[in-house]
């Protein structure tokens, strides 16, 4: 039976009820009415009679989270398998698919919430942000609720969304069950003590009826797979190939990782997280200078291992956080130094221009291999937006990876994870695992146009929208905005668009590249003077999706989209804002900036 | 053209017509869509058809053959710039046009120099397709061009830059200069697209290229102005040469000699280098009547068909020399005299100080491989700037790639000496052999290219000299020409020592043309390398030393034992 005929004179509910019912099926996705589906069931199944439907929720936990890079999207399902382990009726979902008019029937929230930039919400998340913030929040009396806030020490508006939460909820009147958690780069353990404390908290305030209700097939289930971040698939690198020009100040490669047997399977849109060794000459060279031996014994957790073996395989070499800055100066007993690190934007400044090795060279300390890696943080996996399609490549997994090197007196310091992508041999082990992003997806229809912004290596993800549409035969216009440095050095994979503009299946491409004339000219201009059409391909209903840097890049192009939109669209400021935004909560438009 | 039309062309014409004729045929006089071509920063290259109408506006499409491996795994397009030759009839230049030339080199270019050619102009390399509009827009304010430096029209005309006899040379220079502007395609596609003129409806019918037509001519065209005893300009290489005749250190007319041109292909025996036939003398003023005549009857007698076998000389040998002869007459409407007697003597500059009638001093710059760049130790670019800063008179360009500081007055002789010694510029000792001989560009960047050349010569000239200094005779000049391939730019076929190259590392060894280029040469080794060349030349040297008849250069001596025939009549001997 279809919900629209639904009527009281077809089913055994009261026309209220029916309302009720129409209510709020009409506010649930997909995922959430199946779960209703097996709630309701397994609750008439029980004989639970005596609960009526207008009760429901408060029995279910729901977990919110809003995250860019998956962290949050891993704590929260990690808190879901546990609550659910427990026997809680769980309602796991991502801010972005969360309908903010169901806030008030919420009794039990538990929200995973992460910040980006200068104090700012991750895409998901933006809209419940607003919402809070806004006057239509309603009254949240009955609702309890935590955060757990992610974020870097090192930027000023430090978990700043989680802190805005926090403030929120309990201004409108919810009832926190354990303190906001604010989490570092080095979340996990933090975050496994807030799950313990969550789940403890809300023991007191479910009913013991809702103790044996179903489990949930949560959003995860559908792109689940026997590998995992924890459990990371042991891979075979293919090639690792430059795709920079032998002049250019720059080294990007391209990745063939071979997938092999593991079934693993990737969308367009998804990440691929790569787990990666530091390099034996980084580690020689910290050792030596801190005049340690690398047979040393360490013990970490439940194993005991070589120093080099640990700094190699389970510590964080090649990113500094503000924690490690300061213990480091405690150490050196180094007065600049402590300085710096009693200085935030100082410290901030630091960190991303430093390593360990930097540190270690610097400002000498006395220490033993034990307290050093104590010191250090576990080694943590990289992120890559996936350039391929399996439609196109099957068992295969490509990535545009950029070698990080900055030069610190003479000496070349490399990022972990692209170092070892780029100098990896053919045949290395590789562990990787699939890290979905439902928010970057191509649209269902075919036919739907599609302008794809994406710099430097922001335009990995578009190869594969181009690999997979082209497969399907898509018939929907394309087209895609690159920029780089120099044309003849860093046009990354130009004679794949080029076959794709010639067989048709690319419609247009508009080029930067900012130092081929004397003044520079980004993505963002390139938008400004193709707004005309710009503006007739929205209208036209295309999809927008921007890829790359989200410090400056993603902020210029959405800036100089609503210039687009104003100009062309006859709109203020005001109009043109709202109509980006009701582009965005439509899906039309979509990013996976970093 | 419309479809019909093309239709009826092929109808009337017993073969298809060549590709480029069509193209020509369809550009709107030579318009095509290079301004599309320009606007797409998808690629770095121009469309098929336009890199052929490229060449009419003086560029050519070319990409680093080094890297096309390379880049292609790495996903890039080969790595295309365009070289880019400019006009300079009679290689004239002033200093501060030299320092608009120089600044374009350093602004627009990858190569960062400037390549004197053999037909006494200048050439860039490695200029991105961004750069070209700008480009041409600063040689114009310079009042230089590039019209018609390459494509199917009359080239750039090279004329004996001699200052030493400076009435006779002006006279000269007058009448190359007449025949540089005076065929000068006269579309406006270059202005229009290059200099941003506005746009002219283009009206059907001849009235554009009264000269050309609308199909211009049927294959690359030369023309050279020699003043005896000196033929650096290499006047019967030319498909249309005119010899200086003098009364009294005064021009009176010219020698016509026509039918020359170097390019060949490997393999091919219907095509061959050819020299110039003398058709007798003209009066002075008649020179462009009977240019104008020559270029006609190969307008409309050329093969269309065939572009191997489209130049003038094919065209002579088809139709004999009598008839051509003929119909040139008719078609000015005067008739040739006797040929008048001259002394056709050497090809090589004369490097060093030399003093001119008139009392003013003449510098002339060995460059090697005409390639002015800044070496460690040796910044030939800025020498020539700095000597362009304070430099009166005027530059020369030569035929065999080198330059001439011209008009100097004795007071301001120290200052240059200094300058180019302290660049240098001046102050090696060049041998008469390697101040006679010349390469072409080759690889990496030329697409012809089927061996290395200017990257490989000079390294080849030491091993030479080496030679010439065991056998003894290292104090003579032997004309040594090499190229990357048959087409003969650096004019190999008449050098007493060619080497054309076969394949990377592989040269054909061509021998017997005579010192003063009168004489072509002909095959004598095939495909062999270094080591078998050099044994070949010891051998050969050593019996040269041992044989040779008083003053008899080297390439009458292989001629006169028979190490090679004669090539007489190119058609008949060269492949014979």
């Amino acid at each position: 039976m279809l919900l629209k005929e639904l009527s009281s004179l077809a089913s055994p509910l009261s026309q209220g009820q029916v309302d009720k019912l129409k209510q709020l099926t009409a506010e649930l996705s997909a995922v959430q009415l199946a779960w209703v589906g097996g709630y309701l069931s397994a609750t008439a199944q029980l004989g639970a009679s005596t609960g009526s439907v207008e009760s429901t929720p408060e029995q279910t936990i729901t977990i919110l989270y809003g995250s860019q890079t998956g962290n949050g999207r891993g704590v929260a399902s990690e808190l879901a398998e546990k609550a659910l382990a427990q026997g809680y009726a769980v309602n796991l979902v991502s801010m972005a698919d969360y309908k903010v008019r169901q806030l008030k029937q919420e009794t039990l929230l538990l929200a995973v919430v992460s910040t980006h930039g200068e104090g700012e919400a991750p895409d998901d998340a933006i809209e419940l942000h607003k919402f809070l913030a806004s006057k239509r929040a309603p009254s949240l009396e009955n609702l309890h609720y935590s955060v757990l806030a992610l974020g870097d020490s090192s930027y000023e508006f430090f978990c700043q969304t989680g802190k805005d939460f926090e403030q929120r909820l309990a201004a409108l009147g919810a009832k926190s069950i354990v303190p906001l958690t604010e989490c570092d780069v080095d979340y996990e353990a933090a975050a496994s003590t807030w799950q313990q404390n969550v789940l403890e908290a809300v023991k007191p305030l479910i009913s013991a009826a809702s103790a044996s209700v179903v489990s949930i097939s949560s959003v995860t289930s559908a792109t689940s797979s026997a590998f995992t971040k924890q459990k990371p698939y042991s891979a075979e690198l293919l090639v690792s190939q430059k795709l920079t020009g032998r002049d250019s100040d720059r080294d990007v490669r391209h990745v063939e990782i071979d997938l092999g047997e593991s079934g693993l399977s990737y969308q367009v849109g998804d990440a691929l997280g790569v787990w990666f060794t530091n390099s034996a000459d980084l580690v020689n060279e910290i050792i030596e200078q801190l005049s340690l031996d690398g047979a040393t014994q360490v013990t970490l957790g439940d194993e005991t291992l070589s120093l080099n073996q640990a700094l190699t395989e389970k510590r964080e070499l090649t990113q500094l956080y503000p924690g490690l800055v300061q213990n480091w100066a405690q150490l050196s007993g180094d007065e600049a130094l402590l300085a710096l690190s009693e200085d935030r934007e100082q410290t901030r400044q630091f960190v991303l221009n430093h390593q360990l090795a930097d540190l270690v060279a610097q400002y000498p300390v006395d220490i033993t291999a034990f307290q050093l890696v104590e010191l250090l943080r576990p080694i943590t996996p990289r992120l890559y937006s996936i350039a391929s399609s399996q439609s196109e490549v099957e068992s295969e997994v490509h990535l545009t990876v950029a070698l990080v090197e900055d030069q610190r007196n003479g000496t070349s310091r490399f990022g972990g994870a692209s170092q070892f992508l780029a100098t990896a041999d053919e045949g290395a082990e590789v562990k990787v695992y699939v890290e979905p992003n439902n928010h970057f997806r191509l649209p269902e229809n075919p036919e739907t146009p599609v302008i794809m912004i994406g710099p430097g290596t922001g335009v990995a993800p578009f190869r594969a929208f181009m690999q997979e549409r082209a497969v399907q035969g898509a018939t929907g216009e394309s087209w895609l905005f690159f920029g780089n440095p120099h044309f003849e050095q860093d046009f990354l994979y130009q004679t794949e668009w080029q076959q794709y503009l010639n067989d048709g299946s690319l419609t247009r491409l508009d080029s930067a590249f900012s130092r081929d004339q004397a003044h520079k000219i980004y993505v963002q201009h390139r938008i400004t003077e193709r707004g005309e059409a710009l503006w007739q391909w929205l209208e036209n209903g295309a999809h927008l999706y921007i890829c790359g840097d989200a410090e400056r890049m993603a902020k210029d192009v959405h800036q100089a989209l609503l210039e687009v939109v104003k100009q062309f669209g006859g709109k203020d400021d005001e109009q043109a804002a709202a109509y980006l935004e009701a582009l965005r909560s439509d899906k039309r438009y979509q990013k996976d900036v970093y | 053209m419309p479809l019909l039309e093309k239709d009826e062309a092929l109808a009337m014409s017993d073969q298809k017509l060549s590709v480029n004729e069509y193209l020509k045929t369809d550009s709107n006089y030579l318009r095509g869509t290079i301004e599309e071509g320009l606007d797409t920063s998808l690629t770095g290259s121009f469309s098929e058809g336009d890199q052929q109408l490229i060449k009419f506006h003086g560029f050519y499409q070319q990409d680093d053959r080094d890297l096309r491996n390379e880049r292609k795994e790495q996903k890039l397009e080969p790595l295309y710039s365009f070289m880019l030759r400019a006009r300079v009839a009679g290689g004239v230049c002033t200093p501060k046009q030299w320092l608009g030339v120089d600044k374009i080199a350093t602004n627009l270019t990858s190569s960062n120099s400037i390549r004197l050619t053999t037909r006494q102009t200048f050439q860039y390399h490695g200029i991105p397709k961004r750069n070209l509009k700008t480009l041409i827009q600063d040689l114009d304010k310079e009042a230089l061009d590039s019209i018609a430096a390459c494509g199917d029209v009359n080239r750039n005309v090279m004329c004996n830059p001699n200052p030493v006899e400076s009435r006779l040379h002006q006279q000269a220079f007058y009448w190359a200069k007449k025949l540089s502007d005076n065929y000068l395609p006269r579309t406006k596609a270059y202005a229009e697209i290059w200099l941003g003129d506005d746009k002219v409806a283009v009206s059907e019918g001849d009235e554009v290229e009264p000269v050309y037509g609308k199909t211009y001519l049927p294959r690359k065209f030369k023309m050279a102005v020699a003043v005896p005893p000196d033929n650096d300009v290499d006047v019967y290489t030319n498909d249309l040469g005119f010899v200086a005749v003098a009364e009294a250190g005064e021009l009176i007319g010219f020698n016509m000699v026509a039918g020359g041109g170097m390019g060949s292909t490997h393999g091919e025996v219907a095509t061959f280098p050819r020299l110039g036939d003398d058709f007798g003398f003209i009066q002075a003023q008649d020179c462009l009547k009977f240019a104008e005549a020559v270029l006609k009857v190969q307008r409309d007698w050329g093969n269309r068909s065939d572009r191997k076998q489209s130049r003038l000389k094919y065209t002579i040998v088809k139709h004999g020399f009598e008839a051509f002869k003929a119909e040139v007459e008719k078609r000015a409407g005067i008739k040739f005299e006797p040929k008048r007697d001259v002394v056709i003597g050497d090809r090589g500059d004369r490097y060093g100080w030399i003093k001119g009638v008139d009392d003013q001093w003449h510098l002339t710059l060995f460059i090697e491989g005409g390639r002015i760049k800044d070496l460690p130790g040796q910044p030939l670019q800025t020498g020539l700037r700095e000597i362009a800063l304070v430099h009166k008179g005027d530059f020369r360009m030569t035929s065999n790639q080198n330059i001439i500081i011209a008009g100097v007055a004795e007071a301001d002789k120290a200052q240059i000496e200094a300058i180019a010694r302290s660049h240098g510029l001046m102050g090696k000792l060049i041998s008469e052999t390697r101040g006679h001989s010349i390469a072409c560009v080759a690889l990496p960047t030329c697409a012809l290219a089927m061996a290395e050349a200017e990257r490989y010569f000079p390294d080849f000239l030491t091993k030479v000299e080496a030679l010439q200094e065991k056998h003894g005779f290292l104090d003579q000049g032997i004309v040594i020409r090499m190229t990357g391939c048959p087409n003969g730019c650096a004019r190999p076929f008449a050098a007493e020592i060619g080497l054309v190259g076969k394949a990377p590392g592989r040269y054909n060894l061509y021998l017997g043309a005579s010192f003063e280029g009168t004489r072509l040469n002909k095959l004598y080794r095939e495909n062999i390398q270094e080591a078998e060349i050099l044994s070949e030349l010891d051998a050969l040297f050593a019996r040269y030393v041992s044989e040779r008849e008083t003053d008899e250069t080297f390439g009458n001596f292989t001629v006169r034992v028979g190490v090679v025939k004669a090539v007489l009549d190119a058609a008949r001997d060269f492949h014979g």
